[in-house]
Formats: structure tokens, C-alpha cells, sequence
């Protein structure tokens, strides 16, 4: 569905993506996990056009789409959930929501967007009841709800999510991921990018391992959360049973 | 605001201006109306592009110049009808909008704002220096007024209709902008430009199409103030217009229709009140613009709504 191919990108002079090359199947979760500064965030915003990429290829469901602006990319089928939600604070959350259906509205598919708002209030239903509020209001889980429902107004096949986890609670990330693995069953297929290595995982079907803008690793998601290199340094495993298991 | 409130209100408001309309007869007070009316237009076009899309424009009556001396060129010079130099001032300035807008709003913050008072700037400068067309310093006379049947336009109560009708006109054209899906669009990306891009919206191309729309408005300002007045120069289209135009927006509240219409009757009287100060006229009305900004950083409009609530709450708690 997805294929990214030897991706280089950056900003201003300073290249934050040395080639980077993954692939996403239909049907897919696929986690990316790195550390801060990784380039996981542009290696988001690269697929979803938001970073022009200096070179590489971005395929999806064969269409080129590397260097393309974002209203294309959205109308191709890829939403993105940005890193820190992103949302228009002053605006209600009804507001904010159908933002996310800009393109749909514009071509004038207003019967199809009113029945999605509906599907994503009853997805979301502590948005319904905030519909009004200003989404600065929201607390930090229910923007995240926010930010997500908005880039679902777009009927996305691929959404790509940056960092989902961040500033909440576990029962709430938790929560997040259950709706993303309701949602996959619906048909969207999903990339993510988390530090919270051990929540992505659990829940994808493949993972990669990003580091200083290289990819290092991947594999299946649970080969991933057994590896060695992985538990130590995304996981948080101490240091003493890694090294008991190398001395094994 | 709902569709049925903005209506009530654009309806009381037009019977406002039927009222005062018949009611002032006094032609300097007319007089005065109308240019309110003229400033409510280029202060409501700007507010579009400052308040809703978050682009700062120092250059703007660089378009107010162009609709006026576009229309006194056609008129004086090639002798056209005014209503047919109309249409082309329109599209005219819409184009040109458009086509300044695209480059120059790839800036942004302090960029932006030198890059549109550079605008402004050498927009004066050929309002002054083309002399054969322009009349450079000197300005341009006898432009014609407009005739609608057997009635001219001029300063007093006819003008003033026309003006005020195009303000309606103009704040119900906005009023439903403002609540459509563009509106959205339009303060999304004053938020967050980068979440707006996002979200699918092409916001390049729709910041330049909401300066060229400001940039329309300024300049159906233009012309009318050209036919109603009948002649202009330079200095009305200079660096303090522009200025002057974003202090009718901030000071009446951005992102604010009606305030628009309070930020233009204010910043439009004030140096007519404040001339009983002689001698320090401008230094009363630097330091009233100090005051209403630090007292109320969200405009006239906000504070005195907020100030209207905060005594409704105090009397609710008083008589509970
Ligand atoms: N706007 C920017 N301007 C310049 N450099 C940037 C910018 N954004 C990110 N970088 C740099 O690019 C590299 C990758 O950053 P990126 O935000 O993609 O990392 P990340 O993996 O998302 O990190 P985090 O987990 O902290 O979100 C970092 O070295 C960062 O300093
Ligand atoms: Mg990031």
C-alpha cells in the first residue's frame, strides 16, 4: 500500500533523513519506535508532504507521491495525527472536527461528511458532549481523541499517527490503542510512530527501529519486542539483565 | 452567530442606517457618515485577512489607491462611464490580489509586514511620480460622479446610501464567509498553519485568495470614495492610511465583523472630537490608542462585551 524508498529530507541544510526505506501492507499496524531526535516526526510530516524530501520515493497504492502538496496527499486517502495534536485551540471541537473533512466538504459531499461526524461522536462520545467547548478546553487525552477523529473526517485508507502515547496516562493510551485496533478492523490501515515502544508494539503487526534518521531494525512486532537491542534501549529493561543475557 | 441572528441583526442594522440617513441633514455630519462608511469597508476587507487568516497586511492602501485612481485613470483620462470602469477596477484589483498575495504571503510575521509595507510604499510612489495619468502631487480632478437615472451621487445623504447599502451588502457577504466552510479554513489557518495544511487545506493558495478578496474590498472602497469625492491625491493613499486601516482592525477587534464597523467610526472621529486639544490632537490619540490597547488587547468590541457580561454576572450574584 505504502512503500518509501531511500527517503533523504531535512531542514534547511541539516538532513535529518539518511535514506530511509519501509514498506506498509493493507490492513497493516506498523510501528516506528526511535528515540528524541530520531526523525520519526519528519519522516511523518515527509509522507504526508508537509517536508518537500531532497530524494526518494513515496508509492502509494502505486501513485508517486513524493514532493506532492498535502491537499493532494489527504485526497489520495493518507491522514496525518501530528505530533502534539495540532489542534485549532480557539475553535470548537465540532469545528475542528469538520476541519478535518475540508476536502470532502469542498467537493461537496455533505450528506457522506454529516453521517461521519455522527460515526465519529459515537466513536469519540466524550467529544459529542464537548462539541461546543473550545478544543483549547479539552483535557490532554481528549484532544488526542480530537486530533484523531479530525484526521478520520477525511476517510483516510493509511493515517499515520505521531507519538499518540504523549502526556497520558497508561489507561488512557491504552484506550487510544483499542480504538486504533477497532479502527483497523474497520478497514484503515495504520503507521505509528511512538517512544512508547512496548504499547506500539503490542498492538502492530510489523515494526521498525529508526535511529538518527537510519532505519536499524525491523521485523514482526513481537520479534521486535523480544530483541535484545530493543529491550534495552526502547523498552526500558535495566542494564543488568541485558547484560545477563549476553553473558548467557 | 446563527443564520437567524445575523439576520435579525443585518436587519437592524439597516434600519439604522435608513434611520440616521433621513434623520442627519447636517452635510458635514453626512459627510463625515459616509466616509465611516467608506473605512467600515477597508477596515471589515482587512479584518478577513488579519483577524480570520492571521496575515498582517502594512501595505493595504496601496489597493484603496488603486480602485480610486484605477476609476479616476478610466474616467478622466479615456472618458469612460464610471459604471463601466467598475467591473474592471474589480477584477483588476482581484488579479492583481492575487498575484501579489501568492509570493508575498510565502512570508510571514515581521517578514510579511515589511514585505506589504514595501508594497505600500512603492504603490505611493507611482501614485505620485506617474504624472500624466496621476497628476502626481498635485492629485487628479474632476472625476465624474456616479448617475443612477437622474440622480448624482455626491457627499451628502445620496452618497451616503450608496455607501452604507454597500456595507450591508458587505457585512452579510462576510457574516456567511465567516460561518462557512472557508471561515473555518480562514481562522485554521490563523491558529496553525501547519495543522491547516494538514487537514487538506491548501493554505498558499487560499491566503492569497482571501488577500485578493481584502484587496477587492479595498478597492471597491477606492472607488467610490474617488466618485463621491471627485477628486484625490496621493497623500490619501499613503503609509499612514495603511497604518491607519490596521488600527481600525485591532482597535475595534480582530476577527470581529462588528468591530470592524467600531474600529472605523472611531479611529474616523476621534481626530474630528480630538481637535479641541489643538495643538496636541496627536498626542491625545496616541495615548488613547495606548490605553484602549493595554485595557482591552482584544478590541473595543470584546471588552465592552465583556464588561457588559461581567456586570450581568455581578447583578445576578447581587440579587441572589
Ligand atoms: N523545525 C526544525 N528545524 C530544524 N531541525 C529540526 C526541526 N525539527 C526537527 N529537527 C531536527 O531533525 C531531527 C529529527 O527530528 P524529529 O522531530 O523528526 O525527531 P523525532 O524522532 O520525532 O523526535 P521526538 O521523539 O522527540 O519527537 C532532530 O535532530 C531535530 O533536531
Ligand atoms: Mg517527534
Amino acid at each position: 500500500m505504502l512503500i518509501v524508498r531511500n527517503l533523504r529530507a531535512g531542514y534547511g541544510r541539516i538532513e535529518a533523513l539518511h535514506g530511509v526505506s519501509l514498506s506498509v501492507r493493507q490492513g497493516e499496524i506498523v510501528a516506528i519506535v526511535g528515540a528524541n531526535g530520531a526523525g520519526k516526526s519528519t519522516l511523518l510530516k515527509t509522507i504526508a508532504g508537509l517536508i518537500v524530501p531532497w530524494h526518494g520515493e513515496v508509492l502509494f497504492q502505486d501513485r508517486p507521491l513524493a514532493g506532492r502538496k498535502p491537499p493532494e496527499i489527504v485526497a489520495a486517502g493518507i491522514g496525518l495525527v501530528p505530533e502534539g495534536r495540532w489542534l485549532f485551540p480557539p475553535m470548537s471541537v465540532l469545528d475542528n472536527v469538520r476541519l478535518g473533512a475540508y476536502l470532502r466538504l469542498r467537493r461537496g459531499d455533505k450528506e457522506a461528511v454529516r453521517e461521519d461526524l455522527d460515526r465519529v461522536f459515537e466513536l469519540f462520545p466524550i467529544l459529542a458532549e464537548r462539541r461546543k467547548q473550545p478544543a483549547g478546553s479539552l483535557s490532554g487525552g481528549e484532544q488526542q481523541m480530537l486530533a484523531i477523529a479530525r484526521a478520520l473526517m477525511s476517510r483516510p485508507k493509511l493515517l499515520l499517527l505521531d507519538e499518540p502515547s504523549t502526556g497520558l496516562a497508561p489507561l488512557l493510551v491504552e484506550k487510544i490503542f483499542e480504538t486504533l485496533v477497532q479502527l483497523n478492523g474497520e478497514g484503515i490501515t495504520f503507521l505509528v510512530v511512538e517512544q512508547n515502544a512496548r504499547a506500539a508494539l503490542a498492538v502492530a503487526t510489523r515494526g521498525y527501529v529508526l535511529e538518527t534518521g537510519r532505519m536499524v531494525l525491523q521485523g514482526r512486532a513481537q520479534e521486535l519486542l523480544e530483541d535484545q537491542e530493543v529491550k534495552r534501549a526502547y523498552l526500558g529493561k535495566d542494564y543488568r539483565e541485558f547484560a545477563e543475557g549476553r553473558a548467557r | 452567530m446563527s443564520s437567524r441572528a445575523r439576520l435579525y441583526s443585518t436587519g437592524i442594522f439597516a434600519l439604522g442606517i435608513v434611520a440616521v440617513g433621513l434623520g442627519v441633514s447636517n452635510p458635514y455630519e453626512q459627510q463625515l457618515l459616509t466616509i465611516i462608511g467608506i473605512h467600515t469597508l477597508l477596515a471589515l476587507g482587512l479584518n478577513m485577512l488579519m483577524g480570520y487568516a492571521g496575515q498582517i497586511s502594512l501595505g493595504h492602501a496601496a489597493f484603496f489607491g488603486l480602485g480610486a485612481y484605477g476609476t479616476g485613470i478610466f474616467t478622466t483620462h479615456f472618458q469612460w462611464s464610471p459604471w463601466a470602469s467598475l467591473p474592471v477596477v474589480l477584477v483588476t484589483s482581484c488579479l492583481v490580489g492575487y498575484a501579489i498575495g501568492r509570493p508575498i504571503l510565502r512570508l510571514s510575521g515581521y517578514y510579511l509586514a515589511m514585505g506589504t509595507l514595501g508594497l505600500g510604499i512603492i504603490a505611493h510612489v507611482i501614485f505620485r511620480e506617474w504624472d500624466t495619468f496621476t497628476g502626481g502631487a498635485s492629485g487628479l480632478v474632476g472625476i465624474p460622479p456616479l448617475v443612477v437615472g437622474r440622480l448624482v451621487l455626491g457627499l451628502g445623504r445620496t452618497g451616503f446610501f450608496a455607501v452604507w447599502a454597500t456595507v450591508v451588502l458587505f457585512f452579510v457577504l462576510c457574516g456567511r464567509l465567516v460561518d462557512s466552510r472557508i471561515g473555518r479554513a480562514l481562522r485554521a489557518l490563523g491558529d496553525s498553519p501547519g495543522a491547516a495544511a494538514a487537514s487538506g487545506i491548501h493554505t498558499a493558495h487560499l491566503k492569497a485568495v482571501i488577500f485578493s478578496f481584502s484587496a477587492v474590498m479595498a478597492a471597491l472602497a477606492g472607488y467610490l470614495y474617488a466618485h463621491l469625492l471627485g477628486f484625490i491625491s496621493p497623500s490619501s493613499f499613503d503609509f499612514l492610511m495603511s497604518i491607519r486601516m490596521v488600527t481600525m482592525v485591532v482597535i475595534g477587534g480582530m476577527a470581529s465583523i462588528w468591530g470592524s464597523l467600531l474600529g472605523a467610526s472611531v479611529i474616523t472621529l476621534l481626530p474630528e472630537w480630538l481637535h479641541v486639544f489643538s495643538d496636541y490632537e496627536m498626542m491625545a490619540y496616541g495615548l488613547i490608542l495606548m490605553v484602549v490597547m493595554i485595557f482591552l488587547p482584544q478590541g473595543l468590541t470584546r471588552g465592552v462585551l465583556d464588561a457588559f457580561q461581567r456586570a450581568r454576572t455581578l447583578r445576578g450574584a447581587a440579587s441572589s
